[in-house]
């Protein structure tokens, strides 16, 4: 697909790695300058706008956010919920990952315990993850407290609601982003896609999440062979097969062994215990951790009936800890052996998960299994699995069932969205040794310096990097703190010291307007 | 905080001088300790420097401990109660006047009472308010230098 397909920017700017101010005047589009773009207005954008009027002391008209969402935490409340967090459910990550908070104080623990006048979550994080669970907020808390903050530093402001299609560096420095905006109609009402119009920017960031989901090829092949309502991916709405499930007793496969299989488990289960549905699990695993695992005494993650526990989605020292230190200067093959051991499947321990999972399996409707599917046919109004087994590699099971949920994640690829591909191919960016885009410690993106201007990548594009960490709240919060630093020493903001943040932070306390 | 081995020297540190120091000077002359007050506060600050010098050995040993934890944390929980074998440890080098400076053994309420109050003061700030003013500092393994 050729995103510049479009009929209205010229061929000469299509091609050219470069683009001179005369140029796009001559292509008769709109320009508007701004020192700063974010392009995304996911949380990544958020935390990095976020950080820049808080710490680094810009102005609203000082950045624009390029966005297709109003909201930041669209993007991710979407995934969240359809992957089966429900509105009153808890996140994975913990009551300091504030994405709505650069300090991460008051927790959101505090924040629970004072609202609803009970001390429990603030007791629960004294003694996590010895005496209790880990404590992490609800969904729609961190939703709520997301709106607040963008109320507090004027963010709407700053959104313009648009596609971004391409990045380009700027003949003398800088950037030019051109984005496609929202709202001036569509095609489908006979009227014209509205023109692009550019940013002229000193500085680019970029967090534009993933670029979709994932679908292995078995899904595939069977969802252009019969149908998408028997086989799904976890990420998309899926909802027909729960209430499909509470009407008939049905059979599902759940395939995956992180989070989302214990959500969409734990789903199945209230269903069964709150809805009245019958419904049996088969539960496939890839690689079945029978037990505690690692390779030496100081490497061993907890593991047990197939699945590996870890609190969030990275060893906590990740963010800031020894892992985060030793990472922070390996290169190459060196750097492909950290994350490797760190990698893997992982969902966090919940006492609730493993009481339900017990009962599940003395009750007998819940089954695990250990293979790789091979095949997905329809026969007889049913999908048939074909099973590869490791432990048995010359025999093959099938094994029946209503339905498939497949829970193995989304699509990381960065030569799957446009802008990125698009930087690869004529902005000199570079893959890491993951190949993601190669950013430096600071989220430099390597090789699209141009003269005074810096292009930042964080979130999804950027793992791979020195900092595994960086698509979580409180990793894009690291990498924010990396860029305004960065931007102060570069001098395009203010340094933040110790008592300007004390007094920010009273300011947030106090839900002051900046 | 997620340390790392000189995060945690740094802070211990840190937080001793900025926290565990005033707070020492102010409780001083209201603990139940008899004698003149520069002897009052000799005991006191020696009670302090202890656990400053004893601690960056404590440290190495909570670093050592921390690697069996694959994910290579320290629980809040575990700030808190080290404040058993590190206030033991003081508490029989100080009631033995072993401890440098000391001119006599340390009082058990006193000293109870002192320890007890810095490590509470040095412990919550750690665990919040420190993020506000050095907000790198979480991120730095607890360094902050
Ligand atoms: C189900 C799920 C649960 C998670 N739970 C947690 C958790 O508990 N704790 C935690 O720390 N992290 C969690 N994460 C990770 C966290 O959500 C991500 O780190 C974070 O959302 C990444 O932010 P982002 O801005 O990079 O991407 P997003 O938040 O996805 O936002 C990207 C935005 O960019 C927009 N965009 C893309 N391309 C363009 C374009 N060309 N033009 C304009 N806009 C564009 C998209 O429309 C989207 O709005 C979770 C992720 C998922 C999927």
């Amino acid at each position: 697909m050729n995103v510049l397909a479009e009929p209205s920017l010229p061929p000469a700017l299509e091609t050219a790695a470069m683009w001179s101010d005369s140029e796009v005047a001559g292509a008769g589009i709109e320009v508007h300058d701004v020192p700063l773009v974010s392009v995304g207005g996911g949380i990544g954008s958020f935390v990095t706008v976020d950080y820049l009027r808080i710490a680094g002391g810009l102005t609203p008209v000082d950045i624009r956010v390029l966005s297709r969402q109003r909201r930041a935490w669209q993007a991710y409340k979407h995934l969240a919920t359809v992957s089966q967090i429900p509105r009153r459910g808890r996140i994975r990550s913990d009551a300091s990952s504030r994405p709505d908070n650069i300090w991460g104080f008051p927790s959101y623990a505090w924040q629970e315990a004072i609202r609803d006048w009970n001390p429990g979550p603030v007791f629960q994080v004294l003694v996590e993850p010895v005496l209790a669970d880990y404590y992490t907020p609800r969904l729609q808390d961190v939703v709520d407290s997301l709106d607040r903050e963008a109320r507090r530093i004027g963010y709407d402001e700053m959104l313009v609601l648009g596609n971004v299609e391409v990045v380009r560096k700027r003949l003398g420095g800088g950037y030019f982003t051109v984005l496609r905006p929202e709202c001036a109609g569509s095609p489908r009402d006979g009227r014209p896609p509205a023109a692009p119009v550019v940013y002229r920017s000193r500085d680019v960031h970029l967090a534009v999440g993933y670029p979709g989901l994932r679908f292995l090829p078995d899904l595939q092949r069977f969802r252009e062979r019969h149908d998408f309502h028997h086989v799904v991916n976890a990420y998309e709405d899926h909802e027909h097969i729960y209430q499909a499930l509470r009407r008939r007793p049905g059979t599902v496969l759940v395939r995956g062994a992180g989070i989302v299989a214990s959500q969409v488990l734990e789903r199945l289960i209230r269903d069964r215990r709150e809805g009245g549905s019958a419904t049996r699990i088969l539960h496939l695993f890839r690689t079945y951790v029978a037990d505690t695992h690692g390779p030496h005494m100081w490497a061993r993650r907890h593991g047990k009936d197939g699945f590996a526990y870890q609190g969030f989605n990275y060893p906590k020292s990740v963010w800031g800890g020894q892992l985060r230190a030793r990472m922070h200067d390996l290169e190459g093959p060196e750097r492909v052996r950290a994350y490797e051991e760190i990698e893997g499947t992982t969902t966090p321990w919940r006492q609730h998960w493993q009481n339900q999972l017990d009962r599940a399996r003395q009750e007998g409707w819940y089954q695990s299994l250990n293979g790789v599917i091979g095949d997905l046919t329809w026969e007889q109004g049913a999908v048939v699995a074909r099973l590869d087994r490791p432990d048995e590699p010359h025999s093959a099971a099938l094994v029946r069932a209503d339905y498939v949920i497949d829970c193995t994640g989304l699509i990381g690829e960065v030569e799957e969205h446009h802008v990125l591909r698009d930087l690869l191919e004529h902005g000199g960016a570079a893959r890491n040794p993951l190949g993601r885009l190669d950013v430096d410690q600071r989220f430099r993106l390597r090789g699209a310096e141009n003269g005074d201007g810096r292009v930042y990548v964080t979130g999804a594009a950027a793992y791979g990097g020195y900092f595994p960490g960086v698509d979580t709240f409180l990793g894009l919060q690291i990498a924010a703190q990396e860029i305004v630093d960065d931007l102060a020493e570069r001098r395009h903001c203010r340094y933040f010291g110790p008592l300007r943040s004390f007094a920010e932070w009273l300011k947030w306390l106090t839900g002051r307007q900046i | 905080m997620v340390p790392t081995l000189s995060g945690r020297i740094q802070t211990r540190l840190f937080l001793l001088a900025v926290i565990g120091w005033p707070l020492t000077m102010l409780v001083t002359p209201l603990l139940p300790l008899a004698g003149p007050m520069p002897d009052r506060y000799r005991a006191t600050l020696v009670v302090l420097a202890a656990v400053a010098v004893l601690g960056v050995g404590w440290e190495l040993l909570y670093h050592l401990l921390m690697q069996w934890r694959w994910e290579k944390d320290w629980p809040t929980l575990f700030g808190l109660v080290t404040l058993l074998p590190e206030g033991l440890l003081v508490w029989l080098l100080g009631s033995r006047a072993m401890l440098p400076g000391l001119t006599a053994p340390l009082d058990l309420a006193a000293f109870a009472i002192h320890f007890v109050l810095v490590w509470l003061a040095t412990w919550l700030v750690a665990n919040g308010p420190m993020r506000v003013v050095y907000v790198r500092w979480r991120f730095r393994g607890g360094r902050l230098l």
